[in-house]
């Protein structure tokens, strides 16, 4: 078969495999990213709060995923969490093997190196924020809660988002070791695809095509956000 | 007496950049000793006169004679300017000292390493030698207890002097000064102009860009008044600021009073 | 899981760590090299270049170094005219094509981090420089240098410890490295956790010794940056 044929989307066509393969990547990604922002925001919340144990768990925290191999990682969370959760419902009384769906642990194990360098952004976004301006809002007699919600949130966005669109890069790239796992993403479409036609060279080429278009577009996706949130910034300041 | 000697002499350099033509025919001499003032509004040119002398920017037209040697330049293709040969700019380099308005120290050298680098590397001359002629020179820019801090644990007026020492460690044959005290707190500014007095009256010859009128008046042996890329006025000191030889000078001269 | 399993699963794993460091210090090399190749095009004036330095460099950060090194090592190793060409004894060998994969990418990296060290040379210090006299070279060698070198120690700290973390996809071209006798070993022994960690631990400790060199390093480098001696 020739090359269109073979990313096409005809029959024996893996073209629809592909572009379902990139949705998945781009999906597992979003959901590690989005637990790495959960991580990391505790992380940097722990480390700012001056409380020294908490201080020195985040530290650690992002300090050890920091120091890992991603691929360990996504092994440890793909084999551990399932001998975990077999453990616990042998607990409730099940016996017999439960195991994580992939995209899960894929997710999860995104999520947790994500959230080691997320944990540094979001604590040097919340420090770029001058301090006079806690102090103003505290003395018009804004509540935490406020203080929190309008000034402190909406400044430490703006200033994360160049760090969280690199970030952003990194997990779409990280997610590619997720396909030692089996969960069909990009990555193991076209490890099955190159296997079974006898194209890896296409096939691996293809799939660096296709990361690198979703790359290109999200960064610029990223861009036109960080653009916006600056701008909202600045109509509010006035 | 003697006849005096040329230390450099310019001849009808022009330069411009793009459009917008910068430098539109200056001469200049300066005779060993002599200290000139090189005044004008911003943007008159002051600066690329200077850098074009040692050839930091490329004038389009004109000679530059250092200690009776002349800067070979040629025509490349396209027509414009190049040096000749760019040994013997590096030399004729070395011969000019050159002090900046951001002093433009190296931060990762020490004040003492600042002072011996270029003649250790450039001029190749014995270590020992280089280290001791820095000790002094920076004796008499009075920082001599400074030589192991480095460029940033400096004040401005302690870097600019540091700047000048580092200058002067080369055996210049003249020193150029482009605006040493436009970047310093104004109670810094003395210092500097100080030690500029002490090189004055040791006799260095020396071109100076300067918005002190006070240096311009009292220690330069010549004043030139720069507008538009041309000499619009010239002489000594006395007669420039007392007389009436040119209206802008004195609506500039005013202008920087008030 | 007794005593005696931790310490021969340890000993076994750090048989290992050799060629996990190979791996590392031929490929940082190579990427060091490829990478003054880039950024020479990219800063050296010349138009086309400069776009295929940029097309380099976005080529390899932007897609995932899993799928660059398959297309090094099986996909290239498809490809007949390969295969009869002067370099199929080299690609034939996973170790080879494991280097030149990681070496490609870290180049896209270091590429970027020497343009930004270079760019925070202070123009003032080159002009300085110039007007001292001091040739190209020399500038270079004693200006330029020492400052970038100062100023992109830190990022190059980060990707050399990037890449150690990275050699662990050598282990998916059937290399032996750490990783791959860490997976071995749990797959002969079906032990869950501790052959991971263990070699998780030995990861983080080269991690952890690589950091502290650069950092003490770049303390030595950097006395201009300490406070002022009082
Ligand atoms: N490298 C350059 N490229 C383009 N224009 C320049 C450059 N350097 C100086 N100029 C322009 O030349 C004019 C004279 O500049 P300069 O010599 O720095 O003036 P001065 O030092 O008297 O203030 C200014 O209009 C300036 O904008
Ligand atoms: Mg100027």
């Amino acid at each position: 078969m020739d090359i269109f044929g073979i990313f096409g989307f005809g029959e024996g066509g893996w073209g629809l495999a592909l572009l379902a393969g990139a949705l998945m990547t781009l999906l597992v990604s979003a959901c590690g990213l989005l637990i790495g922002a959960v991580i990391g925001s505790l992380v940097a919340w722990a480390r700012l709060s001056g409380h020294r144990l908490a201080g020195a768990a985040g530290e650690a925290y992002a300090a050890l995923f920091r120091g890992l191999p991603e691929l360990l990682v996504v092994y440890f969370v793909y084999f551990g969490s399932s001998t975990l959760l077999t453990t616990v419902a042998g607990l409730v009384g099940y016996d017999g093997f439960v195991g994580v769906p992939s995209f899960v642990a894929g997710a999860l194990a995104v999520g947790v190196i994500s959230g080691s360098y997320q944990a540094e952004v979001f604590r040097a976004a919340f420090l770029a924020i001058a301090k006079g301006e806690l102090e103003a809002a505290v003395s018009v007699g804004m509540d935490r809660w406020l203080l929190f919600r309008r000034i402190i949130a909406p400044q430490v966005l703006r200033f994360a988002l160049p760090g969280l669109g690199n970030l952003w890069q990194v997990a779409l790239k990280d997610s590619s070791l997720i396909s030692v796992t089996g969960l069909t993403e990009l990555m193991r479409v076209s490890q099955v695809g190159a296997a079974s036609t006898h194209q890896p060279f296409a096939f691996y080429l293809g799939g660096l095509v296709l990361y690198l278009a979703m790359t290109l577009v999200t960064t610029r996706l990223f861009d036109l956000a960080e653009a916006r949130a600056t701008r909202g910034m600045r109509r509010i300041a006035g | 007496m003697p006849a005096p000697t040329t230390a450099l002499a310019v001849k009808d350099m022009r330069k411009r950049f793009g459009a917008l033509e910068v430098l539109k025919g200056i001469s200049l001499t300066a005779n060993d000793g002599d200290v000139i003032s090189i005044l004008g509004s911003s943007g008159s040119g002051k600066s690329t006169f200077l850098r074009c002398i040692n050839l930091l920017e490329t004038p389009d037209a004109g000679e530059v004679t250092v200690a009776g040697e002349l800067i070979k330049m040629r025509r490349r293709a396209d027509g414009t300017a190049e040096p000749a040969e760019r040994r013997q700019v590096d030399r004729i380099r070395s011969e000019l000292g050159m002090v900046f308005q951001n002093f433009n120290l190296w931060s990762h050298l020490t004040v003492l390493e600042n002072l011996i680098e270029a003649p250790v590397h450039v001029q190749k001359r014995p270590r020992a030698e280089c280290v001791d002629e820095a000790k002094a020179l920076l004796a008499k820019v009075g920082i001599a207890d400074k030589w192991s801090y480095y460029p940033a644990h400096l004040s401005g007026g302690q870097q600019q002097r540091a700047a000048i020492a580092r200058a002067l460690a080369m055996r210049p044959k003249v020193m150029l000064f482009d605006e040493p005290t436009s970047a310093l707190d104004p109670e810094l500014v003395g210092e500097v102009l100080r030690v500029m007095r002490a090189l004055a009256d040791e006799g260095r010859t020396m071109l100076v860009v300067t918005h002190e009128m006070g240096f311009a008046r009292d220690v330069s042996t010549r004043v030139m008044f720069l507008h538009q890329g041309l000499v619009e006025a010239e002489g000594e000191p006395d007669a420039l600021f007392s007389g009436a030889t040119s209206e802008r000078f004195r609506q500039f001269i005013s202008k920087e009073r008030g | 899981m007794d005593g005696a399993f931790v310490g021969t699963t340890f000993w076994r794993l750090m048989a290992a760590l050799p060629l996990t460091l190979e791996v590392w210090f031929l490929s940082v090399v190579l990427g060091g090299l490829i990478a003054a190749g880039v950024v020479w095009m990219r800063v050296g004036g010349s138009k086309p270049l400069e776009i295929l330095a940029r097309a380099y460099v976005a080529l390899f950060r932007g897609t995932p170094l899993l799928i660059q090194l398959f297309i090094v090592y099986y996909g290239l190793a498809s490809l007949p005219a390969v295969r009869h060409s002067l370099f199929w004894p080299i690609l034939r060998e996973p170790f080879n094509c494991g280097v030149l994969a990681l070496g490609l990418c870290t180049a896209g990296y270091q590429a970027e981090i020497f343009r930004g060290a270079l760019l925070a040379v202070p123009h003032g210090a080159v002009e300085a420089a110039r007007a001292c006299g001091m040739s190209r070279l020399l500038l270079f060698r004693r200006i330029v240098f020492p400052i970038a070198l100062r100023a992109g120690l830190p990022a190059y700290s980060t990707e050399m410890i990037s890449m150690v973390k990275a050699t662990a996809l050598v282990s998916l071209i059937t290399l032996w490295d750490v990783m791959s006798v860490a997976l071995k070993i749990r797959n002969d022994t079906l032990v869950t956790y501790l052959p991971l960690i263990l070699a998780g631990a030995i990861y983080f400790t080269v991690n952890y010794i690589l950091g502290a060199a650069f950092l003490s390093l770049e303390r030595r480098l950097s006395p201009h940056l300490r406070p002022r001696p009082s």
